[in-house]
Parts: structure tokens; sequence; C-alpha cells
């Protein structure tokens, strides 16, 4: 049965050489720009004039203590932006699971049109929406609060898809079935059968979801101003757009590289549940 | 006028008190503004309410203080004005970062950067609707560009003050370049707007070169090779054989021709493409065909490598600072470090850059906006501390001429040459009198267009077509 | 089994059914209220002549299909979803290739692939930069006489240096390979993630058989991922059509050389810069039709096959 498996397909051994050598190369790809950021945050803005290098330079402390001086509430900007995409990704999370879920488990009229619904505005582009959405904010008095930056991730398209695509695959009306039979209500099946089984699919979501909104300038530009309340992402604009007398490249990309660290941790935490994965289907099989 | 007087003799005061308290912490911003807070409580908010009075005795038409809100907000895109008015503004205290104190006005600083066209969005969202907001939050100063000024100061309804409704007269004005004031008059005459800045600039121009190619260094005999376009196109030539790049990318000349031209970008709605921006693009076609230059953006890692000796670039076009800030003068190995640029007048006179001051229309607080822009304007006192904390080159034919009178004075940058004979020249010389509501839209856009053409990825006509798309896109009442 | 439960119990699962609307509920709620409303006012818009002009506002004066003619009778927005498309395939091909190989292999237990949560984690970490630092980095390395070029004209494979950002298809393969580098890890996750919903037994068992790697892959693996598969097909394709911060901030916003890195997001862009609310609301309508005919497509053809 080896001796076939052999003839048939390449070996084991082989394949498992080539995978590696893919993946030492895609590592380099993936790691190699935040080589570059590095050294760019340890480097001097004029020596940074002066084009690229492999060797990190030695104004690290000195970009860092600039960032810290400067006159960016960065800490809070940093604290700004946990708050929003916190919130976001568990909102976004709970409440897409809780859409696809009524659209997975139940029956009803309008099902299958609010299925089509909610997949044809998936392709409506931010943009598109961003200048209605404003001076709706406007007239609602919501703009420089974070309501219009929060609110909007417990509908989120996207999300909904990938849950309800998921269920599919992961989540047996039988295990509901077996629920309702044991008398759970509706609402706490939902929160403690069908959220843990989801599991993976929520980390995954969860993190595309911090993210998205952690690098997010678009929005937040538009609806925040005051300093105080102000995300990463405008600080750093902020800081790019400063005059030419305080322009400082160095402490840009020190900012840059402050800026990713919460999300590498973030997504570290997270990438655990996705690695571990947990045991779905097995009431299918 | 006496009560005038008072308030420069007290301005002076508090500028004594503020350099002392500056002392050895020079950088240190806390420092300053802690000296102003022990002043300010002696005097408490003396200036800017002697400044009030005066404009009521004077003007009769101003305001008294009582009737000023208690809240300035100013909207800026960066922190260039908030450090002028937190060093040089006389009783301005800092309370944190955005926010500060004039006698018992809060002032706002509202930043909201260029990135994205955010800062017009915000203000084409606030001005309209100013004088209907509440008191507090209405914007009392905004700051322009020079290439979108017109587009506030032709409003209709005008969003920024004229001088007249400030209570500003012509007289006070005075010893201002005239450049400075055509960016910022509307269509019918009206001054809108006031700057401290005259940024006219020059040819920086690489001494060694100079001296390798032409055979000296000397700013007048070096602007001998540079004197018109002809001579700098058969500069450029000599400087190619020996392997220099004339300038670093054609766009650095842009800006030089396009501050040249007989007649603004629009006339009506119709756009007209000017001679000289025509010649621009001969011109440089010719330069890029032969090599003699390249086509990069401005600030781009490119562009930049003409500041160190490797780069081989002979000159870039550019303001004092230019200068001063932005050719790595603390790096070792650059140019700017060993002190071997020169500065000539050039081709063409020309300018780059520059902040102004606007009044909202709207605001509760005429009489403080008032004194806060010919302080920092006009006031004289206030203007030297400028030239010398930050360098900037002001707007003050009188200063600049003093400057340039002082032999003692040498910019090392420059090899210890006085750059302020030729920046006062420069600055009378500039003609902004033919600029357009449209100008930084078609500049971009030209110049954009242009450089597919110059790279020879499409020819003439078709780089013409471009741009009138891209100029359709941006101004929809346009026609060509 | 479901069948015979719903006669028995009709009255109880139409109860059950009406939590369905219970939990649609907050979707609807905060969809109306933060989307619908700003999109509705979007295409009532697009019906008019409506732009600021400096501060002054032009319109709204009804004028009809006047936007929409003009935008179809220009050939311009051709040349844009066509570039869009182009640097799309760009980005997608090697990186649903990648990512499925990537995927199978983390999956595949006969590998025994050492350091897997290394390589996991790795992948995903370019998309964790702004997008916009990113296009800064990209920037900085390829211009005209950036490190790359200096590389390659060092090692003697090129007479002068390269300008990457001059040329067409130079420019539209590093806008392509950027969003590849941003977006295989995730698309590698979603396969995984999709992949460890497979009940391993049905590998083993297929081993046992003396399925070769390639066709477990094709016979098991595809076949059961294909609800992930057409998510990441249909996301990634309506993330091409709005493809914009990347090619946006290595041109400049400009699309160059000569507007063929244009996309239509960046070109509804400059409608939206330029406040030209009846333009931008039209040109919105129209992508939306475009995305939708797109997905539909791809909806339709992924779901047939299914079903054969």
């Amino acid at each position: 049965m080896d001796n076939r498996r052999v003839k048939k397909g390449a070996s084991v051994t082989t394949r498992r050489m080539i995978a590696y050598i893919v993946l030492i190369l895609v590592t380099f790809l993936c790691l190699f720009w935040f080589y570059v950021l590095f050294i760019n945050a340890t480097r001097g803005h004029s020596d940074l004039t002066r084009g690229f290098t492999l060797i990190p330079g030695g104004f690290a402390l000195k970009n860092w203590d600039s960032l810290m001086h400067s006159s960016q509430p960065v800490l809070l900007g940093m604290r700004n932006s946990l708050i929003i995409s916190i919130c976001t990704a568990v909102l976004s999370t709970y409440f897409s699971t809780m859409t696809a879920y009524a659209i997975h488990a139940y029956t009803f009229k309008i099902r299958n049109a609010m299925f089509t619904f909610i997949l044809a505005v998936m392709m409506i582009p931010t943009q598109v929406v961003a200048l209605g959405f404003i001076q709706l904010m406007g007239k609602m008095k919501l703009m420089d609060t974070y309501i219009p930056l929060i609110i909007p991730a417990v509908a989120a398209p996207a999300t909904f898809f990938y849950m309800k695509q998921y269920m599919e695959s992961a989540l047996p009306m039988a295990l509901l079935e077996a629920a309702r039979i044991d008398g759970s209500g509706e609402f706490r099946t939902f929160n403690s059968i069908v959220l843990p089984l989801m599991k993976p699919a929520i980390a995954v979501q969860a993190i595309f979801t911090f993210v998205a909104n952690w690098n997010n300038y678009f929005t937040p530009a538009l609806v925040l101003t005051t300093d105080n309340k102000k995300t990463l992402p405008i600080l750093i604009a902020q800081l790019r757009s400063a005059d030419f007398l305080k322009f400082d490249m160095g402490q840009v990309y020190m900012m840059i590289a402050f800026s990713i660290f919460p999300v590498i941790v973030v997504y570290l935490i997270l990438s655990k549940h996705i690695v571990g994965g947990v045991a779905v289907g097995a009431v299918k099989g | 006028m006496k009560k005038k007087i008072v308030s420069i003799i007290l301005t002076a005061a508090m500028t004594t008190s503020l350099l002392a308290g500056c002392g050895s912490s020079a950088g240190d911003t806390a420092a300053p503004a802690a000296a102003a807070e022990e002043a300010s409580t002696a005097e408490g908010a003396a200036p800017a309410a002697a400044a009030e009075e005066t404009a009521t005795a004077a003007e009769g038409a101003a305001p008294a203080a009582a009737d000023e809100g208690s809240v300035l907000n100013i909207q800026c895109w960066n922190e260039e004005f908030k450090s002028r008015v937190t060093d040089h503004y006389p009783g301005y205290e800092k309370v944190n970062d955005t926010t500060g104190k004039i006698g018992d006005v809060t002032v706002n600083w509202i930043i909201t950067p260029t990135d994205d066209n955010a800062y017009q969005n915000h203000l084409d969202e606030v001005l309209p609707v100013n004088e209907s907001a509440a008191a507090d939050d209405r914007v009392d100063i905004f700051l322009v560009e020079a290439d979108y000024a017109l587009k506030y100061v032709n409003a209709d309804p005008a969003v920024a003050m004229s001088m007249d409704d400030l209570g500003i007269a012509a007289g006070d004005i005075a010893d201002q370049y005239q450049y400075t004031k055509d960016i910022v008059t509307d269509a019918n005459g009206a001054l809108r707007g006031l700057s401290w800045q005259a940024c006219s600039a020059g040819l920086i121009y690489n001494r060694d070169i100079a001296k390798d190619v032409l055979g000296t260094e000397e700013p007048a005999e070096v602007q001998e090779f540079v004197k018109d376009w002809a001579t700098f196109n058969k500069t450029a030539e000599d400087l190619k054989k020996a392997g220099y790049f004339v300038e670093s990318t054609v766009n650095d000349s842009y800006r030089v021709y396009s501050n040249n031209v007989s007649k603004p970008w629009v006339d009506g709605t119709t756009v007209q493409i000017d001679a000289n921006i025509e010649k621009w693009v001969a011109d440089s076609k010719a330069l890029v065909d032969a090599k003699e230059t390249n086509t990069y953006e401005l600030w781009s890692d490119d562009w930049n490598k003409g500041f160190y000796p490797e780069g081989k670039v002979f000159a870039y076009f550019g303001p004092a600072w230019l200068i001063n800030f932005c050719m790595a003068a603390d790096t070792e190995g650059s140019v700017a470090y060993d002190g071997r640029w020169g500065l000539c007048v050039g081709p063409q006179s020309f300018y780059w850059g520059g902040t102004w001051i606007c009044g909202a229309v709207g605001t509760d607080n005429p009489a403080l906006v008032k004194d806060i822009m010919l302080t920092m304007t006009t006031d004289k006192a206030v203007l030297r501390e400028i030239v010398e904390k930050d360098s900037d080159c002001v707007n003050s034919p009188s200063l600049l001429a003093e400057l340039a009178a002082d032999t003692t004075f040498g910019s090392k940058i420059l090899g210890g040459q006085n750059p302020y004979q030729q920046l006062a020249d420069g600055a009378e010389k500039v003609d902004m009198s033919n600029i357009s509501d449209y100008d930084q839209g078609c500049n971009e856009s030209f110049q954009t267009a242009m450089k597919d053409y110059f790279e020879g990825k499409v020819d003439y006509d078709k780089a013409i077509s471009n741009f009138q798309t891209s100029v359709k896109e941006k101004y929809p009442e346009l026609s060509f | 089994m479901d069948g015979g439960k719903k006669k028995k119990s009709n009255s109880n699962v139409v109860k059950y059914n009406k939590w369905g609307y219970i939990f649609l509920l907050p979707f609807i709620i905060v969809y109306g209220v933060f989307q619908l409303i700003p999109f509705v006012s979007t295409i009532y818009y697009s019906f008019f002549e409506n732009y600021r002009s400096g501060l002054k506002q032009i319109g709204p004066n009804f004028i009809g299909l006047e936007n929409y003619a003009t935008l179809l009778s220009n050939a311009d927005i051709w040349k844009y979803t066509e570039n869009t498309f182009f640097m799309w395939i760009l980005g997608f091909v090697p990186q649903i290739v990648i990512s499925l190989l990537l995927a199978a292999w983390f999956s595949d237990p006969s590998l025994r692939l050492k350091g897997q949560r290394f390589f996991k984690t790795v992948i995903y970490l370019p998309n964790l930069i702004m997008a916009a630092a990113f296009a800064m980095l990209f920037f900085t390395l390829f211009a005209d006489s950036g490190p790359i070029n200096s590389m390659l004209v060092n090692a003697g494979f090129l007479s002068e240096p390269y300008k990457f950002m001059s040329n067409t298809w130079s420019a539209r393969t590093l806008v392509g390979f950027m969003n590849f580098l941003m977006w295989f890890g995730n698309t590698t996750i979603l396969l995984l993630a999709g992949m460890m919903g497979i009940d391993t037994s049905l590998f083993e068992a297929a081993e046992v058989d003396g399925a070769t790697a390639g066709q477990i892959f094709w016979k098991i693996t595809m076949p059961l991922l294909r609800p992930i598969f057409v998510y990441v097909l249909i996301t990634s394709l309506i993330g091409g059509l709005q493809m914009f911060d990347v090619p946006q901030i290595l041109t400049n916003g400009e699309g160059a050389p000569d507007r063929t890195t244009m996309t239509l997001i960046m070109y509804l862009n400059k409608h939206l810069f330029n406040k030209n609310y009846g333009m931008s609301g039209a040109l919105s309508v129209i992508l939306l039709i475009i995305t939708g005919i797109l997905s539909f497509a791809v909806y339709k053809f992924t779901t047939n096959q299914e079903t054969n």
C-alpha cells in the first residue's frame, strides 16, 4: 500500500522539502517589511533622506523620546484605538453570528429575501456611503463621538456572510433540536451552544475586524475632531503633515511601529484559537 | 494711536520676559509658557484688553472687550502657527497641547491634517454655517495656504473677514510684500488675510559643482549662467557633459515658470494654458530627453539624492525654509552640512509656501482676532523673534533690509553667504496678480499629465487630453 | 428527519421561527439607520446636478439620467474597470494558489510540518501594517534610485534604473504583488478554518483506501471547502473591485502612468474629493451594478457546480 502511494504521488519527504522551501520564502516576504520598518524607526530624519540601509541606526531612543514628547497625544490615541477596535470586534462578531444564526436556523417569510439583501449590500463600498453618512451623523449630533465608529459594526455584511458559510459546515441542526428538547430557550441556545461552536470563526473574524478598525483612517478622520479623541492612524497622518520645522520621518516610522505593536499582540493571543482549533462537525459525522 | 504704542511697549516687555524664560532651555516650550504665566499674573490680560480698547478708541466700530466671546477657535492643519503664537504672542498662556488662554479667553486649536483633503473638507463644513453656530463653537481664525487661499477669499457669501471689517487700515500693513496680499485679495479688491512669512525663493546651487563647471562659486557670477531660461538650458548642457544634472527634476522649475504667467489658469469658466507654462513643457522635454534632469516627484527619495554630493545635482529651486530645514543640514556628508550651497536669484523670481491668517466671518472675538493678526504679521519685535527663533523669512521689507545689511550674519549652510538681500529682492519681484481659484488643481493635474509625456509614455496631445479629463473631474463647471 | 418533526410540532416551529425575526432585529435597525439612509440619499442624488465649486453649492438640479449618460458615454469608465480587473487578477491568482497550497499543507496530517504555529502566525502579519505605511515602504524600495534598482544595477541585471512606477505593467504588477502579500495570509487562515471543519476521519479513510495527497485534496478537501471557497472568491472579487489605498498611495492618486493603474474607486474618490455628489452617486450605482452582476455570476457558477 505504501508502495502504491509513492508511485502515484511525490514522496512525503520531497513534498515536505518543497513545503519548507516555499514556507521559508513566504516567511521572508512577510517579515522583511517589519524589518524595514524596524530599521527605519531607529534612524534619524536626515539619515532617512539618504536612502535605505539594512543596518539599524542609533536614533531609536531619540525617536521614541520625541514621539512621547510630541504634541500628539500618542498614548491617548492608542487607548482610543483600543476602545474602538475592541468594541467593534466584539459587536461585529456577536451580532453577525446572531444574524447568521437567524438566517441559518429559522424558516420565516423574509428569510431568503433578507439573505439576498445582505449579500447585495455587502458590495457597497464604504466610500459610497461616506458623504451621506457624515451628513446624517451631523444631523443626529453624533459627530466627534465614538458612536458612529462603533455601533455600525453590529451590521457587518461580510462578517455575517462568513459566519453563515461557516455555520453550513459546522453547525448541525440536530444539535439545536436536541437543545430544544432539553428545554433550552432560543436565546440561551444561541449563547451557550451556538457561540462556543462558532469559536474558530469568531476568532478569525474578530482579528479581521479588530485590524480593519485599528488601521481605519477614512471614517474616523471624518468623524473625530477633538485631538484627545483621535485614533492612531489620524495621529500618524497629523504627524506626517506636520510643518517642515517639526517634520521627522524617524518619528513617523517609530509611531507606525508603535501602533502596529498592539495589533500584533492581539493577533498572537487570538491566533491560538485558530491554530488550536475546536472540534467541529462532530454531530454531523 | 497713543494706546497702540502702550500696547507695543507692553508687548516688548512681555517679549523680554519670554526670552528670559527661554534662557537655557530653548527647545522646551513649557518654560516660556510658565514665564508668560508669571508675567501675566501681574499684568493680567493687559495686552489683549489694551489692544481692544485701542480698537474701540481708534475705530469706534469694533465691539468692546466685554462683548467678546470667551472662546477663540483656531482652525489649522499643523502645529506651525500654534507654536508661533505660543512662543511669540504676548499674553498667550499654554494650558495644554490643544488649548491656551489669552487673558480670560480660552484658545482652542483645532488641528485637522491635510491628508485626503481633510482640512479643506472640514473648513467647507464649518465655515458656511459659522454665523449660525453657538457662540463658543464658532470659528474665529482659520489658516490657509496659497494654493487654495482664493477658494475661501472669493467665497460667496464671504467666509473670511475683509481688512475693513476687521478695522485694519492699509497703513497698518504697509510694510508687507505686495504678493502676500495679492494671494488673499478677492475679486473685488478686498484684502481678506495676512501672512507673517515671505517665502520668496531662489536658485540654490551646489558651490563645488559651480566651481568645477562654471569656474566660479560667487552668487553674482553664477547668476550670469542662469540669468534666463535660454542661458539656464545652455548651462544644463555643460553640466551634463561634466556628468551633473542641472536640477533634480523638471518639477523643481515648474513653480518658477508658473509664478510668472501672464494670464490666469481660468478665464471665466475657460481653462487656458499660458505661454510660460508651455515653455516649461518644451524646455523640460528637451532637458529630460537630453538626460540633463529627471522626472521625480518633489519630496521623493529620488529627489532628495542631490542633497548629497553623490547625487550630482547642480541646483534646487527653493526658499529659505528649504535651505534651513529640508536639505539634511545636520547629516554628515550632506552638501548643506559642509556649507557648500549658494543662493542666487535664478532665471525668474518666484515664491514657495507660506501660511495666511484669516478672520472667520461670524467670529465673536473680532478685536482679539485683529490684534492677533496685526501682532503676528506687523509687530517688528515679534517678527524679529520669529526670524531668530524659527528662521522664517518674514513678511517685512524693512526688517529684511536690516537683516541684509547685517554684515555679521552669514548662513553656515550657504557657506557664509547672507541670503536676505536676494530673498528681499525676490519677494519684491514676485507678481501673483494672475492667480485663480483653480490654481492648485490645475497645477497638480498639469504636472501629472506632463510626466507621462516627458517619459515618452504618451504624446503631447494625449497628455493634454489627460490634463483636461483630470481638470473636468475636479471642476465640472470648467470647459476648454 | 426535519420534515417529520415539522409536521409533528408545527405550532412549535412557528413559535421558534419568530426568533428569526428577533435575532435579525439588531442588524436591520443598525443597518437601516447607519447605512441604508445614507445609501438611499446617494442614489437619490445621482439624478441631480449637485456639486461644490469652491464653497458654492451648485444644484441640486434634477437632470434625470444625465450623470449616467455622461459616465457611460465616456470610454474612461471601461478603461478603469479593465485596470481594476487586471490588477485584481495579478493579485488574486498567486494569492489563491499559494493560500490553497499552504492551507492544504498545514492541514495535511501526513506531512507533519514542524513550526506550523510559527508559519501560520507569520503569514498573516503583513495585513497588520496599515496599507498607507506599507505602500510608503514599497514606494521607497522601488523608487528610481531606490535599493531594489541599485541592487539590480549592481548585480548587472540592468544597465540603468528601471522606472517601476512609470511603466504600466510594472506598476500594475507592484499593486498586484502588494495586494497578494497583504491578503494571502488572510485567505490562508480562512481556508484553513474551513479545512479544520472537515472531519479528519475522512482523510484517514481516504488514506487507508490508498488515495494520493492530490486525490485527497481535489476529491475531499475542495468539495467540502466550497462554502468557504465561495466566500473567499466573492469577498476577494468585491475587495478587488473596491481596490483603493494601495494604488492610490503608490501613484499619488493619479493612476500613473497614463491612468493605467486608476481603479474604479480611485475614480469615484476623485468625484467625492471634489464633492460632486451627483456624479459620485451615479458612479456608485454603476459600480454596484457591475459588482452585483459579477458576484451573482460567481455565486451561481460555483453553486451550480455543487449540485452537479
